[in-house]
């Protein structure tokens, strides 16, 4: 027993996720993302129930407990009603409390994430939000997705959207109420203080790294390396 | 094969779904990307089937691509999720649908979570208390939209203008489904069919007509991945997953792509669009793609409902082979106006996949 496991072991997902992993790995055969990464969803799972500390926090810097897509395929099949999913999602949050995750490249894009998705939420009330998901950012949105984004209030209108209007609709503007009580929920469950823990860990890296925070944010999000791929 | 045990364990997949009096929840990719899918479902239940479905402005995000991005802990989006069904039981409904996937698989993880660690559903409630002073009774019965659709397939082909016949061989039109990976991977008995045989959208299409055609990759994910196609850098991984499932259905010649979740129907869509581009190579027939279409979007088609009332002109690939195949009437001159009949300019014309 040591630090990592037993705070893993806090985490319902572990206690859901994590029965007696046989080996077999059926769970690495159906992953989507063993396919295209070098990943093995076995090997973290058994280095999990191992209650290995040094190999933990190995994983905890690494970036393979960030190729996983949470497809969650592996849960069908697993014959031994485990999780490998959410074992992967347990070492991901704890990767974040710990700071680890500014070890790895992957690990390092939890910063754009953040600031993205949470500003969506508590800026707008939604996961994805025509005022930050942009064609210069996401050319697969197409000429269309182009078109969509040049003639936004007609394309909505038309098709019966009520784009930030105070309206029972879609993309209506979300009321100050249900905003107010957004922002209490992120701050009375541990939402505000996990960003915290992102933020900080991710500014100390940006000045290890010589970079100012916009710089940071464009590494992260644009730049990779082919060393995570299968065929490389 | 004992006829009765294989009986018993098909049980397990099949759901006793109610017929009317539904609390709505609208997904956050479905409002941005396919809008006119959730209004006409609505529209369908509410004024053609007579069903009460309720919707109210304060709902918000239930924080779900966020949960699964790592960003958010699981207590918040249960908490989330808990004001959500405040919202319902403040309306007096019991029967609560969602549209999205993600939300879909992730309330059912939370009901699930819950029953085994009731201290943790005491936490939240008190969470939710504490941030909001609301309460809440959990859903009797939780429904994702493309359920709905399934359940009503008989009434709503009783009343198909344009089954899903092909009108100029006379054969039924061939369809691919794809269901989202959080319908039922992680809770098989939640799904009708389950996670390996799943009939939600078969029976559908079936009901209208349709012949489904199997593919060796037909259960393998869009590729969403969450993080792996949020960040700019990983998107590959979301791209190389789609192309592995358009090169496995290609040699079957699906006429139609139906899906069930927001964000596979996006990216089946798009992703033929960075597959032309960047291969050079389309997956339908006369340089066009596949045409994806939700289930609503399908059931609309069917119903006669206009093709660009509902909104498949903010689809990349274009509907149009699907159209005359099934030989619905549309103005083509309509398809990118605006609001009250304005002319729009016309989306700029990829380089190969022909999207007019």
């Amino acid at each position: 027993m040591g630090k990592y496991y037993d705070k893993l072991m806090q985490d319902y997902r572990l206690k859901e996720g994590l029965n007696a992993c046989i080996n077999c790995g059926t769970c690495t055969a159906i992953c989507p993302a063993a396919e295209f990464y070098k990943y093995n969803p076995k090997n973290i799972v058994n280095i999990v129930q191992s209650k290995d500390e040094e190999a933990i926090e190995e994983l905890l810097k690494s970036d393979a407990i960030w190729y996983c897509g949470e497809c969650m395929s592996c849960v069908t099949r697993c014959p031994r009603k485990n999780a490998p999913g959410l074992v992967v999602m347990s070492l991901r949050r704890l990767s974040i409390e710990t700071g680890l995750f500014t070890e790895s490249e992957k690990g390092r894009q939890q910063y754009a994430l953040a600031k993205v998705l949470t500003g969506n939420i508590l800026d707008h009330g939604y996961c994805v939000h025509p005022a930050t998901f942009k064609y210069e950012s996401h050319p697969e949105y197409g000429t269309v997705g182009k078109w969509i984004e040049d003639n936004i209030d007609d394309v909505y209108e038309r098709v019966g959207a009520v784009y930030n209007q105070d309206a029972t609709g879609a993309l209506r503007k979300i009321p100050k109420e249900s905003m107010d009580d957004l922002h209490r929920i992120f701050e009375v469950t541990g939402a505000n203080d996990l960003l915290d823990h992102i933020y900080t860990a991710s500014k100390k890296k940006a000045d290890e790294m010589g970079l100012t925070e916009e710089e940071y944010f464009h590494q992260v999000f644009n730049i990779t390396g082919p060393e995570h791929l299968n065929n490389y | 094969m004992i006829y009765e045990g294989k009986k018993r364990i098909w049980s397990d997949y099949q759901k006793e779904i109610p017929d009317d009096h539904w609390f709505f929840a609208r997904s956050c990719i479905r409002q941005n990307f396919n809008p006119g899918a959730e209004n006409t479902m609505l529209d369908i239940v509410r004024n053609k089937l007579g069903k009460d479905f309720y919707e109210t402005k304060y709902h918000t995000t239930c924080g779900g691509i966020a949960y699964h991005s790592d960003v958010i802990p699981q207590e918040t989006a249960m908490t989330i999720i808990a004001r959500h069904f405040a919202l319902m039981t403040e309306a007096g409904y019991k029967n609560m649908v969602v549209s999205c996937v993600t939300s879909f698989g992730l309330y059912s993880e939370i009901l699930e979570t819950w029953k085994e660690f009731p201290e943790l559903k005491a936490k939240i409630q008190q969470n939710l208390w504490d941030a909001c002073r609301k309460e809440f009774d959990t859903p009797e019965y939780l429904a994702h939209s493309s359920d709905i659709m399934y359940k009503y397939r008989y009434p709503m082909s009783e009343q198909a203008k344009y089954p899903l016949t092909n009108v100029h061989t006379g054969k039924p039109i061939r369809v691919v489904e794809h269901i989202g990976c959080h319908y039922a991977k992680m809770f098989p008995s939640k799904g009708v069919g389950g996670a390996e045989y799943p009939y939600v959208l078969s029976g559908l299409a079936e009901a209208f007509g349709g012949e489904i055609v199997d593919y060796p990759e037909r259960r393998h994910c869009c590729g969403f991945g969450f993080r792996q196609y949020l960040v700019k850098a990983n998107r590959g991984y979301s791209l190389s997953n789609t192309y592995k499932k358009f090169e496995s259905m290609e040699p079957y010649k699906p006429d139609v792509i139906i899906t069930n979740c927001p964000g596979c129907n996006y990216f089946l869509d798009r992703w033929q669009y960075v597959l032309s581009e960047t291969n050079g190579k389309v997956y339908g027939e006369n340089g066009y793609g596949i045409p994806v279409l939700s289930s609503e979007e399908l059931a609309a088609l069917v119903m006669g409902y206009d093709p660009w009332t509902i909104g498949l002109q903010m689809h990349q690939v274009a509907v149009e082979p699907l159209l005359d195949k099934m030989g619905i009437k549309y103005d083509p001159a309509k398809k990118y106006e605006g609001a009250n009949g304005k002319q729009l300019p016309k989306p700029q014309a990829p380089t190969l996949l022909k999207c007019y």
